[in-house]
């Protein structure tokens, strides 16, 4: 059997602040394999976001393993990160995050700049379908044309995984949709595994698989057994 | 306190490193002002208690011999408040453990009746025994230097005798407060001071019993100075008068009103430069503290705050930044104030000073502080009082940026995105980013505008002593000998190269302006002491005619070809027209020359010279120092070798002081400004970098972007500093021109360059610490917010 691309073991995060402590994952066993699309679902404070930072490189757990491929997250460095970050990983936020001086774009080639087998940038947005907006700025695009400006941003360097947290949260349902579908497609069509964190229940029915966090812990996790396109979906 | 104060507080507390930053520069700007207007007014008032409590005399004549009851004839004059006649000649000193000869200006003390005018303020020991010829008084810079107490001797050549003098006192004068010998360009303490004495020893000394060679008056508050100058030039035209003038020309008037003008024309160009940089960083500041706040603020007028108490609470911030600043300005600056004032105080060896570190100075600079920071909040808390609640609740609408005529230029250069982004973020606020480039460019200005100096005085020093007066020392005789005391002079151990000059005292005129001067009768080849003409090349005086400074020549308003009148002051006191045949170039006084043959035919009078430039062997200059000191050839005898040198190491000493004030003014400038628009461009783009991190941009790589941005700002600041900077120089120059001197404006490239360096080295200091703040971006935060 091919080892999975993500693999932790007794995944454990705990914050200080202060004098309080606050257990954010209590040992999570999870593992993903290549071109997978797994929905995260659950509720705020449950720790789906921190378990999505910390195999994205952008935390580290307090204990327990954490591995990408055969890598160990947890021993690296903090340029190592980086460089996973840069080369492996791609990220959508609920916020997009796009740099509002750069166009549309722009915003993809700050990534195909640096990446080492990166797509061309219009290319990229021609697989989210905004290839007639390829020179506007943030500010003239609309809310789902930004997040997927954000998700042909994260998948121009040819990503081996997508880590999108709440893509969906700040748009309507019609939007949400066509944003979905642009993941959809990047996960068909790359076969970058897709991991999406949601609070909307329904959404678990685009994916492979759908994984519940609960207070720290994986509560659940199910195999969708018919999947359905995210056109067939609303909410 | 109420809440909002509270928030005040805090809000200060969070935003140290920024508001401090716009205080220090608030503080230079109220400190400059303490500093020049203090300093200034506490050296003007001192004088002014000086002059009156000393009484210091308005008119001033020197005269061959007139006899004392005289002076009672001069007394008669309308709007004479006093007269004081004396007695006062060069002499030659030999004083105890001094290699080369010193001089003095031997002044009388009247013997049966108190001083009437220039007031001795002794400082220590006692006035001469009336009679005594061997009890003087000398001048405390003088004796300070030689280090001379009551009951030192040296001795004198006084008129041609040999005499050894005991110092009873030491005193100290309003009319010699710039103390300068003849011939020298500046005051040498060591080597020449005032020598006091009995009045009828110093007469007789000099052939002068029952009459007197000086006199001072004292007008009546309203009487007219040229009136009495003119009634008294009439008077003492029999007598040998040399023309009467007023303080302006008297040289230690005259010298300390030039540097008190430099003074108060630093006090002019500094301030509002600080001020004008400290407004700008206020608006820059605020600006982006309202746009953070702005949902605060919609939520303080939803609660029921009127628009006013929102405004005003930001204007709070700002007035407190500007009392932070005052009172660190006001405290720096009464303190460096009152160590210039010192400084001065011990300099021109003032007997007391008034300290005028008033209280209405702090207020003004509090006010103008104030000001500063008021205007620059103006816009930034209109905007403030404006914001309707509702519409401030709302998260801002994005930036929007628009395409602009270089998008092509980037992708045909296939210039990296991250400089896209630095490049339009620069455009986006033009305003502020001009700001902060002029900002910028101010720092670099204040350093080119005082750094200046140095360079322009190593030029001046260069054409006066190694291009003009190339001579090692200058004799000068008592009075006017035949060319036969060139070839003594020659004979004198060591000596190369002799040659002789002229001196004439004369009043030159064009129309209804004149001017004393001594015209310099020069021989022809003369290699010593040279007449420069445009472009510091050495010009032959034409047979003909005379040479006028280019300065003196501004001032009649003369050009070649045309004729001045020449006034003689000795002699015959005929009146001859000349013509201006050569306009030269010089830094220092009111220059005329003529060719020495040309001199002597305007006097009608043979070959004579009043004394002789000297070139002489370094390695026998204690042989040609110690003849001069014993033989009775010179009245005076002028080092120019020694006065550099002593001049070079007076420069040093202040120039390190002066360089490490405007240094540190300059950093303080380029520091404040580009600290906060480091800090603000971060508050505005941490979001964007933070982004740029998760994507895998390494922290090189972000903080990169910042360091360009601020990069192109500092660089884009260079030449426009320097514009200004060399305008600044200008005007100072113009500030300081005096008939005394003229500074030349030389900017040389290493001034630019050392300007360059000092705002760059700042500006990276500045970008550094906030370097930091871009290595501690909170990468997970960023995600999870709206900004």
């Amino acid at each position: 059997m091919t080892r999975p691309i993500f693999l932790t073991r007794a995944l454990t995060k705990v914050y200080r602040t202060g004098a309080v402590e606050v257990q954010a994952l209590r040992g999570v066993d999870f593992e993903a394999a290549r071109g997978e699309f797994v929905v995260l679902l659950g509720p705020s404070g449950s720790g789906k976001s921190t378990f999505l930072n910390i195999i994205g490189g952008l935390d580290r757990a307090t204990a327990g393993e954490v591995w990408f491929t055969d890598h160990p997250l947890a021993d690296m460095s903090e340029r190592e990160l980086t460089l996973y970050r840069r080369d492996h990983v791609g990220f959508v936020f609920q916020f997009y995050n796009l740099v509002p001086s750069l166009t549309a774009r722009e915003n993809v080639q700050l990534v195909t700049e640096i990446a080492r087998d990166p797509m061309r940038a219009e290319d990229a947005l021609a697989v989210v379908g905004l290839a007639d907006r390829l020179d506007h700025f943030p500010a003239q695009l609309s809310g789902g044309e930004q997040q997927r400006v954000a998700i042909a941003r994260a998948i121009a360097k040819r990503p081996e995984v997508l880590l999108c947290d709440e893509p969906t949260g700040a748009l309507d349902s019609q939007t949400g949709i066509l944003v979905l579908e642009a993941l959809v497609r990047v996960n068909a069509e790359l076969g970058a595994t897709t991991l999406v964190i949601t609070h909307n229940v329904t959404i678990q029915e685009i994916a492979h698989r759908v994984v519940h966090f609960g207070d720290g812990r994986i509560v659940s996790a199910n195999l969708i057994t018919e999947r359905k396109a995210p056109a067939e979906i609303t909410w | 306190m109420s809440a909002l104060h509270r928030k005040l507080l805090r809000d200060l507390v969070r935003l140290w490193p920024q508001a401090l930053a716009i205080a220090l520069v608030m503080a230079a700007g109220a400190a400059t002002l303490i500093l020049g207007v203090g300093t200034h007014a506490s050296l003007r008032d001192t004088r002014t208690a000086y002059y009156e409590r000393n009484r210091f005399a308005d008119v001033f004549a020197d005269l061959t011999r007139a006899p004392a009851v005289f002076a009672d004839e001069i007394a008669h004059i309308p709007g004479v408040a006093a007269v004081e006649p004396r007695v006062s000649k060069l002499a030659l000193l030999d004083l105890p453990g001094m290699v080369e000869p010193a001089s003095a200006m031997m002044v009388s003390l009247p013997d049966w009746r108190e001083q009437r005018l220039d007031l001795l303020h002794m400082v220590r020991g006692r006035k001469p025994t009336p009679g005594d010829d061997r009890e003087v008084v000398v001048s405390e810079p003088f004796a300070k230097a030689n280090r001379f107490e009551p009951g030192s001797t040296f001795s004198a050549l006084i008129n041609g005798r040999k005499r050894v003098l005991e110092i009873v006192g030491v005193a100290l004068s309003p009319e010699f407060v710039y103390a300068m010998g003849p011939g020298d360009l500046m005051p040498d303490d060591r080597r020449f001071g005032i020598v006091w004495m009995s009045e009828k020893a110093l007469a007789a000394a000099w052939d002068l019993t029952g009459a007197f060679s000086t006199v001072h008056i004292a007008l009546m508050r309203d009487a007219s100075e040229a009136d009495v100058v003119q009634r008294l030039d009439g008077m003492l035209t029999r007598y040998g008068g040399l023309g009467a003038y007023g303080r302006k020309d008297q040289m230690s008037h005259a010298f300390l009103d030039a540097e008190m003008k430099q003074l108060e024309a630093m006090s002019r160009i500094l301030p509002p430069i600080f001020l004008l940089v400290a407004a700008f960083l206020v608006n820059m500041t605020l600006t982006r503290l309202i746009a953070l706040e702005r949902e605060q603020i919609g939520l303080l007028k939803a609660l029921g705050y009127s628009d006013l108490a929102v405004g005003a609470h930001y204007l709070e911030f700002v007035g407190a930044i500007a009392v932070i600043g005052s009172i660190l300005g006001v405290g720096f600056g009464t303190w460096l104030g009152n160590g210039m004032a010192r400084l001065y105080g011990d300099f021109y060896h003032f007997p007391f000073l008034v300290f005028r570190m008033e209280v209405s100075t702090w207020i003004i600079a509090l006010a103008v502080t104030l000001t500063a920071a008021f205007g620059g909040a103006a816009t930034a808390v209109a905007a403030v009082v404006k914001l309707p609640p509702a519409v401030a609740m709302q998260p801002p609408a994005p930036a929007r940026y628009r395409h602009g005529l270089a998008d092509r230029l980037y992708r045909l250069l296939a210039v990296r995105q991250t400089l896209v982004m630095v490049v339009r973020h620069i455009f986006h606020k033009p305003l502020r980013s001009l700001g902060s480039i002029f900002g910028i460019a101010l720092s670099v200005s204040v350093l080119v505008g005082t750094l200046w100096v140095f360079g322009s005085t190593d030029l001046m020093i260069d054409v006066t002593f190694n291009r003009a007066n190339r001579q090692d020392s200058s004799i000068g005789f008592a009075r006017e000998r035949s060319w036969s005391a060139l070839s003594d002079v020659a004979a004198l151990p060591g000596v190369l190269t002799v040659e002789p000059y002229r001196s004439i005292p004369v009043k030159i005129r064009n129309g209804t302006v004149e001017r004393r001067v001594a015209i310099s009768g020069k021989p022809r080849g003369g290699d010593l002491s040279r007449v420069l003409g445009r472009g510091f090349v050495p010009v032959t005086l034409p047979e003909e005619g005379i040479a006028l400074s280019d300065m003196l020549a501004r001032i009649l308003r003369v050009e070649v070809g045309d004729l001045v009148e020449v006034e003689l002051l000795e002699r015959d006191r005929r009146r001859v027209e000349v013509p201006v045949t050569v306009i030269i170039e010089g830094y220092l006084g009111l220059d005329a020359y003529m060719d020495l043959a040309a001199a002597n035919r305007m006097m009608r009078e043979g070959a004579l010279i009043d004394g002789v430039h000297v070139a002489y062997d370094e390695a026998k200059r204690e042989a040609y120092f110690e003849k001069l000191k014993t033989t009775p050839v010179a009245g005076f005898v002028t080092l120019q070798r020694i006065a550099l040198m002593k001049f070079r190491e007076t420069l040093a000493e202040n120039m390190y002081i002066m360089i490490a004030v405007y240094v540190s003014l300059g950093m303080i400038i380029a520091f404040g400004v580009v600290y906060n628009f480091a800090r603000i461009s971060l508050s505005e783009q941490g979001r964007e970098m933070a982004s740029l991190r998760v994507l895998g941009l390494s922290r090189g790589e972000v903080s990169g972007i910042l360091l360009a941005e601020l990069a192109l700002l500092t660089l884009a600041a260079q030449p426009i500093g320097w514009l200004i900077g060399r305008g600044i120089a200008e005007a100072m120059v113009r500030a300081f021109e005096s008939e005394l001197y003229r500074v030349p404006i030389v900017v040389l490239p290493e001034v630019y360059a050392q300007a360059s360096g000092v705002v760059i080295l700042a500006a990276l200091v500045s970008a550094l610490v906030v370097r930091r703040r871009v290595d501690r971006l909170d990468l997970i935060e960023v995600l999870k917010t709206r900004e």
